[in-house]
Protein backbone atom coordinates (compact mmCIF):
# COMPACT_ATOMS: atom_id res chain seq x y z
CA UNK A 1 0.00 0.00 0.00
CA UNK A 2 2.82 2.31 1.27
CA UNK A 3 4.83 1.27 -1.56
CA UNK A 4 2.11 1.71 -4.47
CA UNK A 5 1.39 5.03 -3.15
CA UNK A 6 5.18 6.10 -3.21
CA UNK A 7 5.02 5.02 -6.75
CA UNK A 8 2.01 7.18 -7.80
CA UNK A 9 3.24 9.86 -6.42
CA UNK A 10 6.25 9.39 -8.36
CA UNK A 11 5.07 8.96 -11.61
CA UNK A 12 2.43 12.02 -10.85
CA UNK A 13 5.78 14.23 -9.95
CA UNK A 14 7.58 13.07 -12.98
CA UNK A 15 4.61 13.87 -15.42
CA UNK A 16 4.00 17.32 -13.92
CA UNK A 17 7.94 17.81 -14.47
CA UNK A 18 7.52 16.51 -18.13
CA UNK A 19 5.02 19.26 -18.64
CA UNK A 20 6.65 21.72 -17.24
CA UNK A 21 9.66 21.35 -19.23
CA UNK A 22 7.86 20.40 -22.53
CA UNK A 23 7.39 24.14 -23.17
CA UNK A 24 10.69 24.49 -22.84
CA UNK A 25 11.75 21.94 -25.39
CA UNK A 26 8.87 23.32 -27.82
CA UNK A 27 9.93 26.63 -27.28
CA UNK A 28 13.91 25.68 -28.21
CA UNK A 29 12.95 23.02 -30.88
CA UNK A 30 11.11 25.75 -32.37
CA UNK A 31 13.24 28.58 -32.74
CA UNK A 32 15.91 25.30 -33.69
CA UNK A 33 14.04 24.75 -37.06
CA UNK A 34 13.42 28.87 -37.94
CA UNK A 35 17.57 29.30 -37.12
CA UNK A 36 17.89 26.15 -39.29
CA UNK A 37 16.01 27.23 -42.09
CA UNK A 38 16.62 30.81 -41.63
CA UNK A 39 20.26 31.45 -41.16
CA UNK A 40 21.01 30.46 -44.69
CA UNK A 41 19.26 33.92 -46.19
CA UNK A 42 22.59 35.48 -44.57
CA UNK A 43 25.15 33.37 -47.30
CA UNK A 44 22.39 34.15 -49.98
CA UNK A 45 21.15 37.85 -49.68
CA UNK A 46 23.71 40.24 -49.05
CA UNK A 47 23.09 42.72 -45.63
CA UNK A 48 22.57 45.61 -48.42
CA UNK A 49 19.77 44.19 -49.92
CA UNK A 50 18.58 42.38 -47.06
CA UNK A 51 18.37 45.13 -45.08
CA UNK A 52 16.96 47.42 -47.85
CA UNK A 53 13.81 49.21 -48.00
CA UNK A 54 12.34 47.49 -50.77
CA UNK A 55 10.62 44.00 -50.59
CA UNK A 56 9.50 42.71 -54.09
CA UNK A 57 11.17 38.80 -53.91
CA UNK A 58 9.77 37.60 -57.33
CA UNK A 59 12.56 40.22 -58.45
CA UNK A 60 14.79 39.01 -55.72
CA UNK A 61 14.34 42.37 -53.72
CA UNK A 62 14.30 41.23 -50.48
CA UNK A 63 14.53 44.37 -48.06
CA UNK A 64 12.84 43.23 -44.97
CA UNK A 65 13.00 46.98 -43.40
CA UNK A 66 9.18 47.45 -44.73
CA UNK A 67 7.98 44.55 -43.15
CA UNK A 68 9.69 45.37 -39.80
CA UNK A 69 8.54 48.82 -39.73
CA UNK A 70 5.35 47.97 -40.89
CA UNK A 71 4.65 45.45 -37.62
CA UNK A 72 5.92 47.99 -35.29
CA UNK A 73 3.65 50.30 -36.71
CA UNK A 74 0.77 48.48 -36.67
CA UNK A 75 1.75 46.98 -32.94
CA UNK A 76 2.17 50.12 -31.10
CA UNK A 77 -1.07 51.82 -32.73
CA UNK A 78 -2.88 48.33 -30.98
CA UNK A 79 -0.92 49.41 -27.91
CA UNK A 80 -2.20 53.02 -28.19
CA UNK A 81 -5.68 51.50 -28.19
CA UNK A 82 -6.01 48.67 -26.62
CA UNK A 83 -4.03 49.57 -23.41
CA UNK A 84 -6.14 52.70 -22.01
CA UNK A 85 -9.29 50.66 -23.12
CA UNK A 86 -8.32 47.38 -21.36
CA UNK A 87 -6.77 48.94 -18.03
CA UNK A 88 -9.85 51.45 -18.09
CA UNK A 89 -12.21 48.55 -18.93
CA UNK A 90 -10.38 46.39 -15.80
CA UNK A 91 -10.79 49.17 -13.32
CA UNK A 92 -14.23 49.48 -14.55
CA UNK A 93 -15.12 45.89 -13.61
CA UNK A 94 -13.13 45.82 -10.59
CA UNK A 95 -13.13 48.54 -8.82
CA UNK A 96 -16.30 50.51 -10.03
CA UNK A 97 -19.29 48.48 -11.55
CA UNK A 98 -21.82 46.76 -8.88
CA UNK A 99 -21.59 43.25 -8.43
CA UNK A 100 -24.08 42.11 -11.43
CA UNK A 101 -22.91 44.38 -14.00
CA UNK A 102 -19.87 42.86 -13.11
CA UNK A 103 -20.97 39.62 -13.95
CA UNK A 104 -22.40 40.47 -17.10
CA UNK A 105 -19.29 42.34 -18.64
CA UNK A 106 -16.42 39.75 -17.58
CA UNK A 107 -18.10 36.86 -19.46
CA UNK A 108 -18.94 39.18 -22.39
CA UNK A 109 -15.53 40.71 -23.08
CA UNK A 110 -14.08 37.30 -22.88
CA UNK A 111 -16.86 36.28 -25.75
CA UNK A 112 -15.02 38.92 -27.54
CA UNK A 113 -11.44 37.32 -27.22
CA UNK A 114 -12.94 34.35 -28.45
CA UNK A 115 -14.13 36.54 -31.36
CA UNK A 116 -11.95 34.59 -34.90
CA UNK A 117 -9.70 36.99 -36.27
CA UNK A 118 -11.31 36.41 -39.74
CA UNK A 119 -14.48 37.44 -38.83
CA UNK A 120 -13.04 40.81 -37.55
CA UNK A 121 -11.27 40.88 -40.45
CA UNK A 122 -13.90 41.01 -42.68
CA UNK A 123 -15.48 43.87 -40.87
CA UNK A 124 -12.59 45.71 -41.39
CA UNK A 125 -12.70 45.38 -44.79
CA UNK A 126 -16.62 46.35 -45.36
CA UNK A 127 -17.29 48.32 -42.58
CA UNK A 128 -14.06 50.22 -40.94
CA UNK A 129 -12.46 50.97 -43.80
CA UNK A 130 -14.77 52.43 -45.93
CA UNK A 131 -15.57 54.60 -42.69
CA UNK A 132 -11.91 55.47 -42.14
CA UNK A 133 -11.75 56.55 -46.03
CA UNK A 134 -14.36 58.79 -45.92
CA UNK A 135 -14.48 60.08 -41.66
CA UNK A 136 -10.65 60.73 -42.15
CA UNK A 137 -10.62 62.04 -46.12
CA UNK A 138 -8.27 59.43 -46.78
CA UNK A 139 -7.19 57.55 -50.27
CA UNK A 140 -8.07 54.18 -49.08
CA UNK A 141 -8.83 53.05 -45.56
CA UNK A 142 -6.99 49.89 -45.69
CA UNK A 143 -4.42 51.54 -43.71
CA UNK A 144 -1.94 50.30 -40.39
CA UNK A 145 -4.66 52.44 -38.68
CA UNK A 146 -7.33 49.99 -39.37
CA UNK A 147 -4.94 47.26 -38.25
CA UNK A 148 -3.94 48.98 -35.02
CA UNK A 149 -7.53 49.54 -34.34
CA UNK A 150 -8.74 45.44 -34.97
CA UNK A 151 -5.75 44.23 -32.95
CA UNK A 152 -6.60 46.57 -30.66
CA UNK A 153 -9.90 44.92 -29.98
CA UNK A 154 -8.30 41.71 -30.08
CA UNK A 155 -5.45 42.70 -27.33
CA UNK A 156 -8.40 44.35 -25.17
CA UNK A 157 -9.87 41.11 -24.34
CA UNK A 158 -6.33 39.63 -23.17
CA UNK A 159 -5.51 42.86 -20.76
CA UNK A 160 -8.57 43.01 -19.59
CA UNK A 161 -8.93 39.83 -18.15
CA UNK A 162 -5.61 39.45 -17.00
CA UNK A 163 -5.86 43.19 -15.63
CA UNK A 164 -9.07 42.57 -13.83
CA UNK A 165 -7.64 39.41 -12.03
CA UNK A 166 -4.34 41.27 -10.75
CA UNK A 167 -6.70 44.30 -9.67
CA UNK A 168 -9.20 41.41 -7.92
CA UNK A 169 -6.42 39.91 -6.24
CA UNK A 170 -5.13 43.60 -4.09
CA UNK A 171 -6.19 42.44 -0.42
CA UNK A 172 -9.19 44.28 0.37
CA UNK A 173 -7.42 45.79 3.69
CA UNK A 174 -4.88 48.23 1.26
CA UNK A 175 -8.13 50.10 -0.04
CA UNK A 176 -9.69 50.23 3.21
CA UNK A 177 -6.77 51.79 4.60
CA UNK A 178 -6.58 55.12 1.64
CA UNK A 179 -10.04 55.56 2.53
CA UNK A 180 -9.38 55.52 6.00
CA UNK A 181 -6.69 58.64 5.25
CA UNK A 182 -9.45 60.37 3.36
CA UNK A 183 -8.58 59.37 -0.12
CA UNK A 184 -11.32 59.77 -2.62
CA UNK A 185 -12.43 56.23 -5.01
CA UNK A 186 -10.42 57.68 -7.66
CA UNK A 187 -7.04 58.66 -5.57
CA UNK A 188 -7.44 55.08 -4.31
CA UNK A 189 -7.66 53.35 -7.48
CA UNK A 190 -4.63 55.87 -8.88
CA UNK A 191 -2.50 55.97 -5.84
CA UNK A 192 -2.79 52.78 -4.26
CA UNK A 193 -4.95 49.57 -5.89
CA UNK A 194 -3.18 50.14 -9.22
CA UNK A 195 0.17 50.16 -8.51
CA UNK A 196 -0.37 47.23 -5.74
CA UNK A 197 -1.57 45.37 -9.00
CA UNK A 198 1.12 46.97 -11.36
CA UNK A 199 3.00 43.59 -11.87
CA UNK A 200 -0.37 41.88 -13.32
CA UNK A 201 -1.07 44.55 -15.34
CA UNK A 202 2.19 45.27 -16.92
CA UNK A 203 2.02 41.45 -17.36
CA UNK A 204 -1.64 41.68 -18.81
CA UNK A 205 -0.25 44.41 -21.40
CA UNK A 206 2.22 42.67 -22.52
CA UNK A 207 0.46 39.54 -23.09
CA UNK A 208 -2.34 41.92 -25.17
CA UNK A 209 0.80 42.82 -27.31
CA UNK A 210 2.02 40.17 -27.70
CA UNK A 211 -0.87 38.56 -28.67
CA UNK A 212 -1.64 42.06 -31.03
CA UNK A 213 1.85 41.21 -32.87
CA UNK A 214 1.79 37.70 -34.05
CA UNK A 215 -1.75 38.47 -35.09
CA UNK A 216 -1.57 37.70 -38.95
CA UNK A 217 -5.19 37.14 -40.45
CA UNK A 218 -6.52 40.37 -39.61
CA UNK A 219 -3.96 42.46 -40.83
CA UNK A 220 -3.54 41.40 -43.77
CA UNK A 221 -7.00 41.68 -44.87
CA UNK A 222 -7.05 45.26 -43.33
CA UNK A 223 -3.19 46.83 -43.83
CA UNK A 224 -3.06 46.77 -47.77
CA UNK A 225 0.02 44.51 -47.46
CA UNK A 226 1.87 47.90 -49.73
CA UNK A 227 5.79 47.27 -48.34
CA UNK A 228 6.36 50.94 -47.57
CA UNK A 229 9.01 52.11 -45.31
CA UNK A 230 7.27 53.44 -42.30
CA UNK A 231 9.33 55.81 -40.33
CA UNK A 232 7.12 58.79 -39.97
CA UNK A 233 4.09 59.12 -37.86
CA UNK A 234 2.07 59.85 -41.31
CA UNK A 235 2.33 56.46 -42.10
CA UNK A 236 0.07 55.30 -39.29
CA UNK A 237 -2.58 56.37 -42.99
CA UNK A 238 -1.32 54.93 -45.59
CA UNK A 239 -1.00 51.08 -46.06
CA UNK A 240 2.16 48.68 -44.66
CA UNK A 241 2.63 45.23 -45.04
CA UNK A 242 3.55 43.31 -41.77
CA UNK A 243 5.74 40.59 -40.95
CA UNK A 244 3.19 38.40 -40.59
CA UNK A 245 1.09 39.24 -43.10
CA UNK A 246 4.23 38.28 -45.70
CA UNK A 247 4.70 34.62 -44.59
CA UNK A 248 1.60 33.91 -44.55
CA UNK A 249 0.92 35.49 -48.08
CA UNK A 250 3.76 34.09 -49.65
CA UNK A 251 4.72 30.52 -47.75
CA UNK A 252 1.92 28.77 -49.87
CA UNK A 253 3.76 28.87 -53.30
CA UNK A 254 7.22 29.57 -52.60
CA UNK A 255 9.37 26.62 -53.43
CA UNK A 256 11.11 24.43 -50.88
CA UNK A 257 14.74 25.37 -50.17
CA UNK A 258 14.66 28.56 -52.62
CA UNK A 259 16.44 31.93 -51.32
CA UNK A 260 12.34 33.04 -50.74
CA UNK A 261 11.59 30.40 -48.44
CA UNK A 262 15.29 31.00 -46.54
CA UNK A 263 14.05 34.42 -46.18
CA UNK A 264 10.76 34.10 -45.10
CA UNK A 265 12.02 31.92 -42.10
CA UNK A 266 14.49 34.76 -41.59
CA UNK A 267 11.30 37.12 -41.09
CA UNK A 268 9.80 34.66 -38.57
CA UNK A 269 12.85 33.94 -36.65
CA UNK A 270 13.09 38.16 -36.25
CA UNK A 271 9.59 37.85 -35.19
CA UNK A 272 10.15 35.32 -32.50
CA UNK A 273 13.15 37.57 -31.26
CA UNK A 274 11.09 40.65 -30.82
CA UNK A 275 8.36 38.80 -28.66
CA UNK A 276 11.18 37.08 -26.78
CA UNK A 277 12.57 41.19 -26.04
CA UNK A 278 9.38 42.20 -25.10
CA UNK A 279 8.61 38.80 -22.79
CA UNK A 280 12.21 39.46 -20.93
CA UNK A 281 11.80 43.38 -20.73
CA UNK A 282 7.97 42.96 -19.26
CA UNK A 283 9.46 40.13 -16.99
CA UNK A 284 12.32 42.16 -16.12
CA UNK A 285 10.45 45.23 -15.50
CA UNK A 286 7.78 42.92 -13.43
CA UNK A 287 10.54 41.38 -10.98
CA UNK A 288 11.94 44.94 -9.92
CA UNK A 289 8.41 46.71 -9.45
CA UNK A 290 7.17 43.73 -7.25
CA UNK A 291 10.24 43.95 -5.23
CA UNK A 292 9.77 47.75 -4.81
CA UNK A 293 6.07 47.44 -3.91
CA UNK A 294 6.48 43.93 -1.69
CA UNK A 295 9.19 46.46 0.06
CA UNK A 296 6.63 49.36 0.49
CA UNK A 297 3.11 47.68 0.82
CA UNK A 298 4.35 45.36 3.34
CA UNK B 1 -31.64 3.02 -55.98
CA UNK B 2 -28.07 2.41 -54.47
CA UNK B 3 -28.27 -1.52 -55.23
CA UNK B 4 -30.09 -0.66 -58.75
CA UNK B 5 -27.52 1.66 -59.99
CA UNK B 6 -24.43 -0.07 -58.18
CA UNK B 7 -24.53 -3.90 -59.35
CA UNK B 8 -24.26 -2.65 -63.19
CA UNK B 9 -21.52 -0.35 -62.49
CA UNK B 10 -19.53 -3.03 -60.62
CA UNK B 11 -20.39 -5.26 -63.53
CA UNK B 12 -19.00 -3.07 -65.97
CA UNK B 13 -16.20 -1.92 -64.11
CA UNK B 14 -14.45 -5.82 -63.49
CA UNK B 15 -15.43 -6.18 -67.55
CA UNK B 16 -13.34 -2.72 -68.46
CA UNK B 17 -11.00 -3.23 -65.61
CA UNK B 18 -8.41 -4.33 -68.14
CA UNK B 19 -8.86 -1.14 -69.84
CA UNK B 20 -9.16 1.90 -68.08
CA UNK B 21 -6.94 4.28 -69.39
CA UNK B 22 -4.67 6.75 -67.24
CA UNK B 23 -3.77 10.03 -67.53
CA UNK B 24 -1.78 12.86 -65.61
CA UNK B 25 -2.06 15.80 -66.05
CA UNK B 26 -0.25 18.82 -64.26
CA UNK B 27 1.30 22.65 -64.49
CA UNK B 28 -0.81 26.05 -64.12
CA UNK B 29 -2.51 26.99 -61.05
CA UNK B 30 -4.33 29.35 -63.39
CA UNK B 31 -5.63 26.40 -65.61
CA UNK B 32 -6.04 23.92 -62.46
CA UNK B 33 -9.51 24.95 -61.62
CA UNK B 34 -10.52 24.53 -65.22
CA UNK B 35 -8.87 21.24 -65.80
CA UNK B 36 -10.31 19.89 -62.97
CA UNK B 37 -14.00 21.06 -63.78
CA UNK B 38 -13.21 19.26 -67.31
CA UNK B 39 -11.79 15.94 -65.63
CA UNK B 40 -14.60 15.87 -63.22
CA UNK B 41 -17.18 15.32 -66.11
CA UNK B 42 -15.31 13.12 -68.45
CA UNK B 43 -14.95 10.86 -65.81
CA UNK B 44 -18.62 11.39 -65.31
CA UNK B 45 -19.23 10.59 -68.55
CA UNK B 46 -16.21 8.33 -69.38
CA UNK B 47 -16.28 5.80 -65.94
CA UNK B 48 -12.71 3.93 -68.23
CA UNK B 49 -10.97 6.87 -68.08
CA UNK B 50 -8.95 8.34 -65.21
CA UNK B 51 -7.48 11.54 -65.07
CA UNK B 52 -5.30 12.95 -62.35
CA UNK B 53 -4.58 16.88 -62.05
CA UNK B 54 -2.78 18.80 -59.77
CA UNK B 55 -0.86 22.39 -60.40
CA UNK B 56 2.23 23.50 -59.13
CA UNK B 57 2.85 26.34 -62.25
CA UNK B 58 3.58 25.89 -65.77
CA UNK B 59 7.02 25.76 -65.18
CA UNK B 60 6.82 22.36 -63.29
CA UNK B 61 3.84 20.97 -65.45
CA UNK B 62 6.70 21.45 -68.41
CA UNK B 63 9.86 19.79 -66.56
CA UNK B 64 7.05 16.84 -65.83
CA UNK B 65 6.19 16.77 -69.77
CA UNK B 66 9.79 16.92 -70.72
CA UNK B 67 11.06 14.33 -68.04
CA UNK B 68 8.31 12.09 -69.68
CA UNK B 69 5.89 11.81 -66.54
CA UNK B 70 2.94 13.50 -67.52
CA UNK B 71 0.56 13.07 -70.36
CA UNK B 72 -0.49 16.12 -70.61
CA UNK B 73 0.91 19.39 -69.23
CA UNK B 74 -1.61 22.67 -68.65
CA UNK B 75 0.38 26.12 -69.34
CA UNK B 76 -0.62 29.33 -69.01
CA UNK B 77 2.27 30.83 -70.86
CA UNK B 78 3.58 29.40 -74.48
CA UNK B 79 6.13 26.68 -74.13
CA UNK B 80 9.90 28.31 -74.11
CA UNK B 81 12.99 27.06 -76.95
CA UNK B 82 14.87 25.81 -73.98
CA UNK B 83 12.32 23.58 -73.15
CA UNK B 84 11.23 22.50 -76.78
CA UNK B 85 15.01 21.77 -76.63
CA UNK B 86 15.25 19.75 -73.68
CA UNK B 87 12.27 17.69 -74.72
CA UNK B 88 13.73 16.78 -77.79
CA UNK B 89 16.53 15.87 -76.24
CA UNK B 90 14.86 13.07 -74.25
CA UNK B 91 13.30 12.14 -77.33
CA UNK B 92 9.69 13.78 -76.53
CA UNK B 93 8.16 16.01 -79.38
CA UNK B 94 5.68 18.65 -77.55
CA UNK B 95 2.54 19.34 -79.25
CA UNK B 96 0.65 22.29 -78.56
CA UNK B 97 -3.02 22.78 -77.67
CA UNK B 98 -4.87 26.19 -77.11
CA UNK B 99 -7.79 25.10 -75.04
CA UNK B 100 -9.23 28.47 -73.53
CA UNK B 101 -8.15 32.26 -73.40
CA UNK B 102 -7.72 34.77 -70.24
CA UNK B 103 -8.23 38.30 -70.40
CA UNK B 104 -7.32 40.26 -67.34
CA UNK B 105 -9.90 43.49 -66.84
CA UNK B 106 -8.97 46.60 -65.34
CA UNK B 107 -11.60 47.60 -63.37
CA UNK B 108 -12.27 51.23 -61.19
CA UNK B 109 -15.21 52.47 -58.92
CA UNK B 110 -18.12 53.49 -61.26
CA UNK B 111 -18.28 57.08 -59.87
CA UNK B 112 -14.85 57.45 -61.49
CA UNK B 113 -15.29 59.08 -65.32
CA UNK B 114 -12.20 57.58 -66.65
CA UNK B 115 -13.14 54.78 -68.97
CA UNK B 116 -10.52 54.57 -71.87
CA UNK B 117 -6.76 54.48 -70.93
CA UNK B 118 -3.65 53.41 -73.03
CA UNK B 119 -1.37 50.46 -71.88
CA UNK B 120 1.42 53.13 -71.32
CA UNK B 121 -0.78 55.07 -68.93
CA UNK B 122 -1.91 52.30 -67.04
CA UNK B 123 1.81 51.13 -66.86
CA UNK B 124 2.46 54.82 -65.53
CA UNK B 125 -0.11 54.48 -62.86
CA UNK B 126 1.30 51.15 -61.71
CA UNK B 127 4.51 52.01 -61.35
CA UNK B 128 3.94 55.51 -59.49
CA UNK B 129 4.50 58.14 -62.19
CA UNK B 130 0.77 59.14 -62.19
CA UNK B 131 -0.50 59.36 -58.62
CA UNK B 132 -3.48 61.52 -59.39
CA UNK B 133 -6.59 60.47 -61.48
CA UNK B 134 -6.52 64.29 -63.19
CA UNK B 135 -3.27 63.03 -64.51
CA UNK B 136 -5.47 60.73 -67.23
CA UNK B 137 -8.37 63.01 -67.68
CA UNK B 138 -10.40 61.79 -64.25
CA UNK B 139 -11.07 63.83 -61.15
CA UNK B 140 -8.90 65.43 -58.40
CA UNK B 141 -8.27 62.14 -56.79
CA UNK B 142 -5.32 60.53 -55.30
CA UNK B 143 -4.77 56.87 -57.59
CA UNK B 144 -5.16 53.81 -54.99
CA UNK B 145 -3.43 50.69 -56.83
CA UNK B 146 -4.25 47.47 -56.09
CA UNK B 147 -3.02 44.19 -57.46
CA UNK B 148 -3.16 40.76 -56.09
CA UNK B 149 -0.23 39.37 -54.14
CA UNK B 150 3.26 38.31 -55.95
CA UNK B 151 2.89 34.84 -55.88
CA UNK B 152 -0.41 35.56 -57.95
CA UNK B 153 0.33 34.20 -61.49
CA UNK B 154 -2.17 36.89 -63.10
CA UNK B 155 0.33 39.59 -60.79
CA UNK B 156 3.37 38.06 -62.84
CA UNK B 157 1.48 38.23 -66.24
CA UNK B 158 0.20 42.04 -65.63
CA UNK B 159 3.46 43.01 -64.92
CA UNK B 160 5.07 41.93 -67.92
CA UNK B 161 2.78 42.12 -70.48
CA UNK B 162 1.33 45.59 -68.54
CA UNK B 163 3.76 47.62 -66.42
CA UNK B 164 6.54 46.21 -68.60
CA UNK B 165 4.73 46.61 -71.87
CA UNK B 166 5.79 42.88 -72.93
CA UNK B 167 9.18 44.59 -73.55
CA UNK B 168 12.18 41.96 -72.47
CA UNK B 169 14.31 44.83 -71.25
CA UNK B 170 12.43 46.82 -69.45
CA UNK B 171 13.08 46.94 -65.76
CA UNK B 172 10.09 48.75 -64.26
CA UNK B 173 8.38 47.59 -61.20
CA UNK B 174 4.94 48.17 -59.39
CA UNK B 175 5.13 51.26 -57.08
CA UNK B 176 5.95 50.03 -53.41
CA UNK B 177 2.58 51.84 -52.46
CA UNK B 178 0.55 49.52 -54.35
CA UNK B 179 -1.83 47.79 -52.20
CA UNK B 180 -1.53 43.88 -52.38
CA UNK B 181 -4.68 42.12 -51.72
CA UNK B 182 -4.85 38.33 -50.56
CA UNK B 183 -7.77 37.12 -53.15
CA UNK B 184 -9.77 38.77 -56.09
CA UNK B 185 -12.35 39.39 -53.49
CA UNK B 186 -10.21 41.46 -51.90
CA UNK B 187 -10.17 43.55 -55.05
CA UNK B 188 -13.37 43.34 -56.16
CA UNK B 189 -14.92 45.10 -51.91
CA UNK B 190 -11.98 47.47 -52.33
CA UNK B 191 -12.80 49.11 -55.83
CA UNK B 192 -16.97 48.44 -55.64
CA UNK B 193 -16.35 51.27 -52.12
CA UNK B 194 -13.90 53.33 -53.07
CA UNK B 195 -13.35 56.24 -55.97
CA UNK B 196 -9.71 56.20 -55.95
CA UNK B 197 -9.16 52.55 -56.46
CA UNK B 198 -7.87 50.92 -59.94
CA UNK B 199 -7.89 46.85 -59.95
CA UNK B 200 -7.38 44.40 -62.29
CA UNK B 201 -8.76 40.97 -62.37
CA UNK B 202 -9.67 37.71 -64.31
CA UNK B 203 -12.37 39.35 -67.04
CA UNK B 204 -15.13 35.99 -65.60
CA UNK B 205 -14.48 37.39 -61.96
CA UNK B 206 -15.47 41.27 -62.56
CA UNK B 207 -19.01 41.45 -61.03
CA UNK B 208 -21.36 43.66 -63.56
CA UNK B 209 -21.26 46.79 -60.76
CA UNK B 210 -17.90 47.35 -61.21
CA UNK B 211 -16.61 49.71 -64.59
CA UNK B 212 -14.26 47.74 -66.66
CA UNK B 213 -11.58 50.33 -68.85
CA UNK B 214 -11.28 49.91 -72.33
CA UNK B 215 -7.77 50.10 -73.54
CA UNK B 216 -5.58 50.76 -76.30
CA UNK B 217 -2.22 49.19 -76.99
CA UNK B 218 -0.89 52.56 -77.91
CA UNK B 219 -1.68 56.15 -78.20
CA UNK B 220 -4.14 57.15 -81.22
CA UNK B 221 -5.07 53.04 -81.53
CA UNK B 222 -8.43 51.84 -80.92
CA UNK B 223 -10.04 51.13 -77.47
CA UNK B 224 -11.75 47.76 -76.56
CA UNK B 225 -13.47 46.80 -73.65
CA UNK B 226 -12.42 42.97 -72.68
CA UNK B 227 -15.38 40.50 -74.04
CA UNK B 228 -15.43 37.37 -75.37
CA UNK B 229 -15.54 38.68 -78.43
CA UNK B 230 -12.45 41.07 -78.03
CA UNK B 231 -10.75 38.57 -76.40
CA UNK B 232 -11.21 35.89 -79.61
CA UNK B 233 -10.41 38.27 -82.37
CA UNK B 234 -7.27 39.19 -80.24
CA UNK B 235 -8.07 43.50 -80.39
CA UNK B 236 -8.53 43.55 -76.55
CA UNK B 237 -4.48 43.80 -75.88
CA UNK B 238 -4.45 42.23 -72.19
CA UNK B 239 -5.43 38.68 -73.16
CA UNK B 240 -3.29 35.54 -73.12
CA UNK B 241 -4.11 31.94 -74.46
CA UNK B 242 -4.15 29.18 -72.12
CA UNK B 243 -2.64 25.37 -73.18
CA UNK B 244 -1.93 21.96 -72.82
CA UNK B 245 0.91 20.25 -74.39
CA UNK B 246 1.10 16.82 -75.25
CA UNK B 247 4.34 14.48 -75.85
CA UNK B 248 4.05 13.60 -79.71
CA UNK B 249 0.51 13.82 -81.40
CA UNK B 250 -1.79 12.34 -78.76
CA UNK B 251 -3.22 8.96 -79.28
CA UNK B 252 -6.02 6.80 -77.86
CA UNK B 253 -7.85 8.25 -74.58
CA UNK B 254 -5.52 11.55 -74.44
CA UNK B 255 -6.59 12.59 -78.36
CA UNK B 256 -10.13 11.47 -77.46
CA UNK B 257 -9.71 13.51 -73.92
CA UNK B 258 -8.35 16.72 -76.09
CA UNK B 259 -10.93 16.33 -78.91
CA UNK B 260 -13.42 16.69 -75.89
CA UNK B 261 -12.15 19.77 -74.73
CA UNK B 262 -12.56 21.74 -77.70
CA UNK B 263 -16.44 20.77 -78.28
CA UNK B 264 -18.78 23.07 -77.01
CA UNK B 265 -19.95 21.28 -74.43
CA UNK B 266 -16.54 21.58 -72.97
CA UNK B 267 -16.27 24.94 -73.57
CA UNK B 268 -19.30 25.88 -71.81
CA UNK B 269 -17.71 25.12 -68.19
CA UNK B 270 -14.96 27.23 -70.20
CA UNK B 271 -17.27 30.39 -70.21
CA UNK B 272 -18.87 29.37 -66.85
CA UNK B 273 -15.06 29.29 -64.85
CA UNK B 274 -14.31 33.15 -66.06
CA UNK B 275 -12.31 31.88 -69.05
CA UNK B 276 -13.13 32.88 -72.48
CA UNK B 277 -13.85 29.77 -75.03
CA UNK B 278 -11.66 28.97 -77.69
CA UNK B 279 -15.21 28.67 -79.73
Amino acid sequence: MEKSLNFREFIITRLIKLCGYSAIVFVALIFIFLMKEGIPTFQEVEPGILFSARWYPIEDYFGILPLITGTIMVTLGAALFAIPLGIGAAIYISEISPRWMREILKPLVELLGGLPSVVLGFLGILILSPFLRGFLNLPTGLTALAGSMLLGGIAVPTIVSVAEDALDAVPRAYREGAWALGATRWQTIWRVTLPAASSGVLTAVMLGIGRAIGETMTVMMVTGNAPVLALSLSNLFSPVRTMTATIAAEMGEVANGSIHYHTLFFIGMVLFLISLAINITASSVVFRTKKRYERILS
Amino acid sequence: MAVSSCSPNTEAQAASALSTAYIENKGSDTIVNLALAWAERYQNDHPNVRISVTGGGSGTGLAALINGTVDIANASRQIKAEEVQAANENGIEPVEFIIARDAIAVIVNPANPVSMLTLRQISDIYSGVFNNWNQVGGEDRPIVRLSRETNSGTHVYFLETVLRLGEKENKTLFSTDTLLLPSSEGIIIEVRQNPNAIGYDGLGYVPVDLKKIAIAEAEGMPFYLPSIESVNDKTYPIARDLYMYTQGQPEGAVRDYLDWITSVDAQAIVAKLGFVPVR
